[in-house]
């Protein structure tokens, strides 16, 4: 096994893009990205692509070689490309299967890419799109819905460790806060705990601007043997780990419906395999889908005790100058959820913050970066960790 | 929802049939074909649920699924049933009333109308035990 490092990122914007299609928008995240590594199309061994529903959004499947053909990469060079699903942890898989095939050698340059585009079907086509990563017989047949499943979670959160409707709303605020510092984000504006509790109740106790919304977005990285990564770029990022686990599909299988098992486990993995603990990371990007997912991500992930997320949060620890920072970019609530998409953006972030170039947002010194992508309410989990040394 | 999807579950919709595995003694609902435990070498056979339980954890959904529209605002939650399994159903009656720790059992009720092919589809919900 080879180490790897990520030579080139780019996000494009997030945000309702009727005027751009699919194809576009991960073209333009794919070419960013291998300009910045200063590759070219010739040197590219492999092409990976989350996507959560091209099908169901924008009713297109066969996205991998799609996205490879509007790249230029199929008709000359004839590039392996692949589309990875595993819901909204699409994107962190699809940079997974890029890693592993640096790793193994079967590759050396290799472009990890996601994308979704979500606007062109009406909400509630694109709420029944995004209930599919939910069990449909079990659980959308009963009526479930996405917030409605994420409901449960913070009813019982609540219930059991005394979490507020307030702490939730902190989550929403302080994403919204770092969103005003990061160009891509859909939303770039400050918000108040009132306005969250104020906004539209969608399933109790889960308000509208606890909600991540419906967003069109791209990313893409471009990935390396870490032996050659200086050849292309002075400030590689190096993968320390790369760590994924499953559990049931349906909410009321799990062992603990407070704590989503396949984050603590793609944690300890990652842990494991970087030598690292939680103390050693300096910042995160979590899938705050829904305020109450990232309550459990610090949980989850380690950074505090089971039921203390909400008042770690409240107490300002998750800020950017707080004890970790969670979510500088503005997270899914501020930054927007392509669902495909979301897993690598949240690599571009860390990325980005480890080379020091997060302007405004910037975590100073930061050595050690953490993604944590999740598909569905928790069947999924992905983590990744990432350094500026080798 | 499709016809097949749904028909294929009707014993365990209309009579909440699951399933028993009499190696380990687990009880699953829905019902699974292969033991969580005993995966390949577990001995599985049908089980009918006595239907009462206690509610783990609920929402009200005010902003309802597809097809469920007309019935909302409607409590949905994670019922845990006495033998042991989980399951994620509708609680009928006043919202306001469902809470954490409440003793429920199941009754046969319509879930909901498929779309333009006009199907109504009947299965499991809940009510409070006392009622
Ligand atoms: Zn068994």
């Amino acid at each position: 096994m080879r180490d790897v490092a990520i030579i080139g990122v780019k996000n494009t914007k997030f945000g309702e893009l009727w005027e751009r299609s699919l194809r576009d928008i991960v073209v333009e995240a794919g070419i960013g990205a291998i300009e910045d590594a200063g590759v070219g199309g010739k040197d590219i061994n492999a092409l990976y692509v989350g996507n959560m529903s091209g099908g169901r959004f924008v009713d297109q499947e066969h996205i991998g070689a799609l996205i490879a053909d509007y790249s230029g990469l199929s008709r000359n060079l004839h590039v392996p490309a692949t589309r990875v699903e595993a819901a909204c942890a699409s994107g962190g898989l699809a940079l997974r299967q890029a890693i592993m095939t640096v790793a193994s050698g079967y590759g050396d340059i290799v472009v990890a890419a996601g994308a979704e585009k979500m606007t062109d079907v009406g909400s509630e086509e694109a709420s029944s799109a995004l209930a599919a990563a939910a069990d449909r017989e079990w659980e959308g047949m009963a009526g479930a819905t996405f917030p409605g499943l994420y409901s449960m979670i913070a009813k019982l959160h609540m219930h059991r460790y005394g979490t507020t409707s307030e702490q939730l709303a902190e989550v929403a605020v302080k994403n919204h806060r770092n969103g005003c510092l990061n160009p891509i984000a859909q939303y770039r504006n400050e918000i108040t705990v009132d306005q969250v509790l104020n906004s539209i109740m969608v399933a109790d106790p889960l308000h509208i601007f606890d909600c991540s919304p419906i967003t069109d977005g791209a990313a893409a990285l471009v990935l390396a043997p870490a032996e050659v990564a200086h050849e292309y770029t002075d400030t590689p990022i190096y993968i320390k780990a790369t760590a994924q686990a499953s559990d049931t599909i349906a909410l009321h299988d799990r062992r603990d419906i407070t704590t989503l098992d396949a984050s603590v486990m793609a944690a300890k993995r990652a842990y494991e395999m970087a030598k690292l603990g939680p103390g050693d990371i300096d910042l995160v990007e979590v899938h705050d889908c829904f305020t109450i997912a990232e309550i459990c991500a610090v949980e989850d992930l380690g950074f505090t005790e089971k039921g203390k997320g909400g008042i770690f949060t409240e107490e300002g620890e998750t800020a950017i100058g707080g004890r970790i920072p969670v979510n500088t970019s503005g997270g899914l609530k501020a930054c927007g959820h392509p669902v495909g998409a979301t897993g690598i953006k949240q690599a571009v972030e860390i990325v980005t913050q480890l080379r020091g170039e997060a302007g405004k947002r910037q975590v100073e010194g930061a050595e050690y970066g953490m993604a944590h992508n999740v598909g569905g309410s928790g069947a999924t989990a992905v983590v990744h960790i990432f350094s500026r040394e080798r | 929802m499709s016809v097949p999807r749904f028909w294929r579950n009707l014993d365990s919709r209309y009579n909440l049939e699951g399933t028993h595995c009499t190696e380990c003694g687990e009880y699953f609902y829905p019902p699974r074909k292969t033991c969580v435990n005993c995966r390949r070498l577990g001995q599985i056979e049908p089980y009918r649920f006595k239907g009462t339980g206690e509610i783990v954890t609920y929402t009200v959904i005010r902003t309802a699924a597809e097809g469920f529209e007309e019935q909302a605002p409607y409590a949905l939650a994670i019922i845990k049933l006495d033998e042991g399994p989980s399951l994620t159903a509708q609680v009928v009656g006043s919202p306001e009333k469902v809470h954490i720790g409440m003793r429920v059992s199941s009754v046969f009720r319509k879930l909901g109308e498929g779309g333009d092919r006009g199907m109504i589809y009947y299965g499991t919900k809940f009510i409070p035990a006392d009622a």
